[in-house]
């Protein structure tokens, strides 16, 4: 029941493009939407361009297991049968955390959002809208990611898991995807010279 | 194996160290056959290239031999014999497919860098700092070369390594910058520098229609060569006065299109020249920008300025307002190589250009130091370094 609920903001932004202002009004004894809707915490909102069909780019997404290839705070994400996930993200100095989450919103070659289950250590959510541009040659894909602020240490740990500056990590990962999606590779370049004199 | 790094301003040093690996899937090992200094490889050598890392393998003009491919490479096989353009390409972006193929989306790791400086990067290049991707360039015995299934062109066993050495980067350079002036029948070109990369302007714009070419430059032997093998008309920059000269060449016209193929480090005898000498000098800007003024004011109402040279950061004294006067077009950009290799190496097979009349100098590796000081300086009448990894 409140996971319906619970979708309609999310629902809302894939439309709009925009988070609604009443979310943590309208829902007060949700737990996620009170921890995400105040301005602390991690909010990060990307977007990239690929010359790749709609369906390739939701397809790939949607498989959550595809996220670590590119998303370098992530370590893994495992999804069951009953459309739960269980996600571990890795920090400095080999530090993890986990938690599990849930698809609460699926229209595929549009949209696709996910939120972390009450109870988790780590309260987040996280939403993707699929878009075709240049008439239809291209499709661009937004990221909506929104970690909250736990208390003490794991606060800390997931600050650190972005960065100084969240958007540009988003950036960069997003980078990653479009080269895996598009160039099938992550270019990278050798530094033997470099290597052989450190 | 052996290749040459760079470990300061006109610091360079031939060095063992270890070869390369195949790393991505679509990647080649090249072992070189040939390789050359560039023009820009002087910037670098003069410390005006911004992120070059101690121990740097320098080099962006190379061929040789396969001899490891990745998996995902269906189009090179072992024993293949290619060219490497400058410029690494994915091939399968939105630029790419528009035959921007210089300003791919995914070939530069550190592409975050460059967005800091211009908004938005360009594609990785061989050799030429991290800003541009920190690849190792191809001075050296071996290269990996990464998206080599759509880079490297295979070249017939008939032309030999000097012919088809500068598909590399100075012939499609020059060929490209001459293709931007979009040039008609009875066109004049005026062509500042006739370094390599002017060389194979002056060439290029006869290939595409002028009927004049005239070549700027100081250095004897360069504006002896533009003449008796690029059929230009010349003038020496320290014995005239270019802008009346080309005025009157013109009948008061001015030339339908100008090429800049000096780039950022201009000397010049005009006072804006020793001014941009003295700011550089103290910091105060990065780029010397003197041929590019002149190119811009000497240049006909409605005409094209094409700019090859390699320009790095920001200009002082830069006359938009002429430019806008005259309702200028300016062209630009690193060359889109992969456009332009099948059909330069056509014309190099048929017969209508045998670039290696450039080289002046051939020799191995270990020569890279002294001879980057003498390409530099323009000692020994040097105009184009081949060198051989033996």
């Amino acid at each position: 029941m409140w996971v319906a609920a619970a979708s309609a903001p999310l629902l809302y932004r894939g439309v709009t493009g925009e988070w609604p202002h009443f979310v943590s009004e309208l829902l007060p004894s949700d737990d996620t939407k009170v921890a995400l809707g105040g301005s602390r915490g991690i909010h990060v909102r990307e977007a990239v361009r690929l010359e790749k069909p709609i369906a390739d780019v939701y397809r790939f997404w949607r498989r959550l297991e595809n996220l670590p290839q590119f998303m370098a705070h992530l370590e893994s994400v495992t999804q069951d049968s009953n459309g739960t996930s269980h996600w571990i993200a890795k920090g400095p100095a080999g530090l993890r955390v986990e938690w599990d989450a849930e698809i609460i919103n699926d229209v595929p070659n549009k949209t696709l959002g996910w939120r972390s289950l009450p109870g988790s250590d780590v309260v987040t959510a996280g939403s993707v809208n699929f878009d075709e541009v240049r008439g239809g040659r291209s499709t661009q894909l937004t990221v909506h990611l929104q970690y909250a602020p736990p208390a003490g240490s794991a606060g800390a740990f997931v600050a650190s898991l972005f960065g100084r500056a969240p958007s540009q990590t988003i950036r960069e990962d997003l980078r990653f995807f479009k080269q895996i999606l598009e160039a099938g590779e992550v270019a990278q370049a050798s530094l033997p010279s470099a290597e052989a004199t450190r | 194996m052996k290749a040459v790094r760079y470990y300061g301003k006109e610091d360079i040093r031939v060095e063992q160290v270890p070869d390369p690996v195949l790393l991505n899937p679509r990647d080649a090992i090249v072992k070189i056959s040939a390789t050359a200094i560039c023009g820009s490889d002087l910037h670098i050598y003069g410390g005006y290239i911004p992120t070059m890392e101690s121990g740097d393998i320098l080099g962006h003009e190379f061929m040789g031999e396969v001899v490891e491919v990745g998996r995902e490479n269906h189009s090179l096989k072992v024993g293949d014999r290619v060219v490497v353009p400058f410029t690494i390409a994915c091939g399968r972006c939105y630029f790419c497919k528009e035959g921007l193929w210089s300003l791919c989306d995914n070939s530069n790791p550190n592409a975050w860098m460059v967005e800091k400086l211009t908004g938005y990067s360009g594609s990785g290049l061989f050799g030429y700092s991290h800003m541009y991707g920190g690849y190792p360039g191809g001075q050296a015995e071996y290269a990996r070369v990464p998206f080599a299934d759509v880079g490297p062109i295979k070249v017939p066993d008939s032309l030999t390594d000097e012919q088809v050495l500068f598909l590399s980067d100075i012939f499609p350079t020059g060929y490209m910058a001459a293709e931007n002036c979009s040039i008609r029948p009875g066109d004049t070109i005026a062509v500042w520098g006739c370094g390599p990369v002017g060389q194979f302007a002056i060439k290029s714009a006869y290939l595409l229609g002028a009927e004049r070419v005239i070549a700027i430059d100081r250095f004897p032997e360069r504006l002896a060569l533009a003449e008796s093998q690029g059929k230009a008309e010349i003038l020496d920059y320290t014995r005239v006065d270019v802008l009346d000269a080309l005025r009157a060449m013109t009948g008061g016209q001015g030339p339908d299109a100008c090429i800049d193929a000096v780039g950022l480090e201009a000397h010049g005898t005009t006072l804006d020249a020793w001014y941009d000498r003295a700011k550089t000098s103290m910091y105060l800007a990065t780029d010397r920008p003197h041929a590019l003024r002149q190119a811009i004011s000497a240049c006909r109402k409605g005409g094209t300025v094409s700019i090859p040279g390699v320009y790095g950061g920001w200009l002082d004294k830069f006359p938009l307002g002429a430019a806008f006067a005259k309702g200028l077009t300016l062209k630009m950009g690193q060359t889109h190589m992969h456009k332009y290799l099948p059909g330069l190496l056509a014309r190099i097979e048929a017969g209508q250009i045998d670039p290696s009349y450039i080289i002046t100098h051939r020799v191995t590796l270990d020569d890279a130091p002294a001879m980057y000081r003498t390409f530099r300086e323009k000692r020994d009448q040097c105009i184009k370094v081949v060198m051989r990894p033996d």
